[in-house]
């Protein structure tokens, strides 16, 4: 059987759009039913403020759907348009375009869901500081999607760039590899972010006094866990604006999607576990306001520390992508 | 495109350096995370001991760093001496 290039692309259009959508709904759907859950919670302890109760898990479950909408647009934009370029990039940009925002969506959909349904237990145990528990979850649920904003950027700017002119090997693989980086990247910091939210919002609840140290000590700690989303974006930066010469061997290709590969796993785990520490730090805080300055220092120094094998990951995919 | 011996063994090293590192920082960033996570919560509680907490802290993260030094000590021998 032997298929013209139209139809790999065709091929690629569609298995894309499948990824990014498939991928896209899992995190949100988890995010809005630990959401949902958590409400049901609030109301059965506190019925009279089903109203209130009832508002913030929408508009919670709202934000958290945005990474699977992120996701939707991509799959419509692959299955809809007509890509008449014919080159073996062209059937890479759009397997890689799908593959990162799905997988980009998968951790902001599931870390959005933490403040939203701390919110919405937290309006049960306190309803009169409502609107700023809202407030904070609105904040930090915010935080939470920009790992998938950065794998919609990546999907947007693989779909929309011209890639003609380019060797076919090894571009290819440097495509992919870009994909994997910002799409796997992602994952850690939406999860790791989102604990940190639910944490605040908790903390903000049971102690409403030491509202401006938590939030502030939220994004601080959310921002450090964003770092390997960072990382994430920025090898599949360089992995789709840098050069490469034209090869016919296989090694220099699969360095490239090795580095892609390499960065994108090894964001993970930082991701998390950096998420893990802020949010001690943020329900200690939330219990001990005066100890808000020790906390804050461990909790940078743990997630440095955490951030380490992170660290170790770039490096090595950017010798991937410089040296060898 | 003529593929020989050598070039499928360097092409699988670089996979095998790229899988090895980033499959390798999973867990030394989620556990070294909880060690610190730990460390909060008890300086939460009690924060005379913060000293003698980070320091334990330190300690029980290099620990678990060495599996993510370990991998990175794999990723560079496969790239630069296999």
């Amino acid at each position: 059987m032997d298929f013209d290039i139209e139809t790999w692309v065709k091929v690629a259009a569609f298995a894309g759009g499948g990824i990014a959508m498939g991928f896209g709904a899992i995190g949100a759907a988890i995010g809005e039913g630990f959401t949902a859950a958590e409400a049901n919670e609030a109301i059965s302890r506190n019925p009279g403020e089903s109203g209130d109760i009832f508002k913030t898990m929408l508009v919670g479950q709202a934000i958290a759907e945005s990474a699977s909408i992120f996701a939707l647009v991509i799959a419509m934009i692959l299955l809809f348009t007509d890509f008449n370029a014919n080159s073996v990039v062209t059937v890479s940009v759009l397997f890689a375009a799908g593959l990162s925002m799905g997988l980009g969506a998968i951790g902001s959909g599931v870390g959005s869901g933490f403040p939203a349904g701390a919110a919405c237990k937290g309006m049960s145990r306190q309803p009169k500081i409502s609107g700023r528990l809202t407030t904070n979850m609105l904040i930090g649920s915010a935080v939470c999607q920009t790992p998938a904003i950065f794998a919609l950027v990546t999907s947007f700017i693989l779909l929309f760039t011209n890639f003609t002119g380019r060797p076919v090997s090894p571009t290819w693989a440097a495509i992919l590899g870009a994909g994997l980086a910002s799409g796997l990247g992602a994952i850690g910091s939406g999860l790791g972010g989102g604990l940190v939210a639910g944490a605040s919002c908790d903390g903000i609840s049971r102690q409403p006094l030491a509202a401006t140290p938590v939030t502030n000590v939220m994004l601080l700690g959310q921002a450090v866990t964003q770092t390997t989303a960072i990382y994430g974006l920025l090898v599949s930066f360089i992995l789709m604006f840098k050069t490469f010469p034209a090869t016919d061997l296989l090694a220099p290709p699969m360095a490239l999607l090795a580095a892609g590969l390499c960065m994108g796993i090894g964001a993970i785990g930082p991701g998390v576990g950096e998420g893990f520490t802020a949010r001690s730090a943020v329900e200690g805080i939330a219990k001990n306001e005066a100890a808000t300055a020790d906390l804050t220092r461990v909790m940078l120094v743990g997630q440095a520390v955490a951030e380490s094998t992170g660290i170790y990951a770039l490096v090595v995919a950017l010798v991937l992508i410089f040296v060898v | 495109m003529a593929i020989e011996g050598v070039d499928i063994v360097k092409a699988a090293a670089f996979l095998g350096a790229g899988l090895s590192m980033g499959l390798g920082a999973i867990g030394p960033g989620v556990g070294e995370g909880m060690a610190a996570a730990k460390a909060c919560e008890a300086i939460g509680k009690n924060p005379k001991e913060a000293g003698l907490l980070t320091r334990t802290m330190l300690v029980g993260q290099a620990v678990s760093e060495s599996t993510g030094i370990y991998s990175l000590v794999i990723a560079l021998l496969l790239l630069f001496v296999v």
